[in-house]
């Protein structure tokens, strides 16, 4: 059966762990929680294919897992707090599995977040019904309320409001 | 009569505690998101709650993709940090109120919020960092916490009305309780950050900011805005913040705000903070004040509202 579509699947660059994904990767996560006991790094670590044997994985997800293909294994039904998990066993930190999933360095990244972060222009969907110039009404809002709040003394901006509420 | 005196948000990043619990706050990177909290510990040891309650989400630590609650209150006399990989936390223990926690159910649950109660659970950077932030670090936490869980790893999370409305509950539930109880409401979590994915390290300042206005002086607003905008605006885990509206919605419809705080980033993050104040309740409240008291309400009014003038950080 083909997934059903949402409106979050128009966001890009966005695997939403929603109900379906976690029916279909229950596995995937319940191995990257295997991975908060010692022991259960080291079975893993010692020998990978044969300690994901236990859990009931496609061998997609498998495949994903050995690869650290952190995008697919996302896609397939892991969650990022879960495979996070997987990432600290590999002893990485959480900003290189962050820059592993945008394609990246981990230096770029780091930079990219110093530099503000990723701009949510062009950004927003893959339909481009949400594209830059055409702000979402949190934006508006925001903008909005910068101006009036520039504009005129509080309480004039106060009963305004209240009259358009009204 | 226990009552609800204000709301704290905070973000809880989990690098804030790892800077903490490795002794990295006086290196500018983290200086720069600790300063911006130190208005926020004076004023939480002026406020000395009696109690808090700490609405917050579990990271794949007490609940795994086995079980998962909505909504959970935690119930136990207490809560020990959880070990999130690397050891738990040198936190300390979380003590609960079991009387009032015990209250709270019995009372919302009957006003149509199925909680979930728990009586054993560990609690992770989600909680425990909020603390942090709020009172430093002691030797023991100088209240106690109880810890409301709310579902935002799977789809869909609670509604922000239905967070805004069981706030609504818990606020009913405090004040119906008999003690005289200070209680303070933590809503954690946010603001704007996206962590999977190719479009992880998305950040949205002007999101952030319109959020945190509309907190204060029109929560409605944002009670109504749907799951999709939070993931488009502020990224897949930036609906977080509806936890932010449980506390909300236990504060009252004006409140004060006293001071505010915004930096980006911590890590991957956009770290936000806010502190909302009940204002006094004079009584007997409106018509039937004897001319007295009606006089001196606009006044107490006005010296709470140039309160934020004097303490507001960086914005």
């Amino acid at each position: 059966m083909p997934r059903e579509r949402h409106d979050y699947d128009d966001i890009p660059g966005t695997f939403v762990f929603d109900q379906e994904r976690s029916r279909q990767g229950y596995g995937i996560n319940m191995f990257c929680m295997s991975l908060m006991k010692e022991e259960n790094r080291k079975a893993f670590k010692a020998n990978e294919a044969e300690y994901l044997k236990k859990f009931k994985l496609t061998p997609a997800q498998t495949e994903a897992i050995l690869k650290r293909d952190y995008n697919r294994m996302l896609e397939l039904g892991g969650n990022i707090y879960f495979t996070a998990k997987l990432g600290a066993t590999d002893g990485h930190s959480f900003q290189h599995l962050a820059a592993v999933m945008t394609g990246s360095s981990q230096e770029d990244y780091a930079k990219m977040m110093l530099g503000g972060g990723r701009s949510v222009e062009g950004n927003r969907s893959r339909s481009g019904k949400f594209a830059a110039g055409k702000p979402a009404r949190a934006a508006k809002r925001a903008k909005r309320n910068k101006k009036t709040g520039a504009a005129k003394p509080r309480s004039k901006a106060r009963s305004k409001s209240r009259a358009k509420r009204g | 009569m226990a009552r609800i005196i204000a709301g704290v948000a905070a973000s809880h990043v989990p690098a804030i505690g790892a800077a903490i619990d490795n002794r990295r706050t006086e290196e500018p990177y983290w200086r720069r998101v600790f300063s911006g909290f130190e208005k926020s510990k004076e004023w939480m040891a002026k406020t000395k709650p009696d109690v808090c309650i700490a609405v917050y989400n579990d990271h794949a630590s007490a609940f795994s993709v086995e079980i998962v609650p909505t909504f959970a209150l935690g119930c136990a006399a207490e809560f020990p940090p959880a070990d999130e990989g690397w050891g738990p936390r040198p936190v300390p223990v979380v003590k609960g109120h079991t009387e009032l926690a015990a209250h709270i159910a019995q009372s919302v649950i009957l006003d149509e919020f199925d909680l979930t109660v728990v009586n054993k659970m560990e609690v992770d950077h989600g909680l425990t960092v909020p603390l942090n932030l709020m009172f430093g670090s002691p030797e023991a936490w100088p209240c106690p916490v109880i810890p409301l869980a709310v579902n935002v790893v799977l789809y869909p999370p609670p509604t922000g009305h239905r967070c805004f409305m069981l706030g609504r509950a818990i606020r009913k539930a405090v004040e119906s309780y008999p003690e005289d109880l200070r209680v303070v409401v933590f809503g954690t979590g946010g603001m704007s950050h996206q962590i999977s994915g190719p479009r992880a390290g998305l950040i949205n300042s002007k999101f952030d900011k319109a959020f945190l206005d509309n907190l204060s002086k029109d929560p409605k607003k944002l009670a109504r805005m749907p799951h999709i905008e939070y993931m488009r605006e502020a990224g897949a885990e930036g609906v977080e913040m509806v936890m932010w509206l449980v506390m909300r919605g236990a504060l009252d419809d004006k409140v004060d705000e006293v001071y505010r705080f915004y930096t980006v980033p911590a890590s991957n993050t956009a770290v936000g903070h806010i502190i909302l104040e009940n204002r006094p309740r004079t009584l007997p409240r409106r018509s039937a004040a004897p001319k007295r008291s009606a006089r001196k309400a606009p006044a107490q009014r006005a010296a709470a509202r140039a309160k934020p003038a004097i303490v507001r950080g960086r914005r």
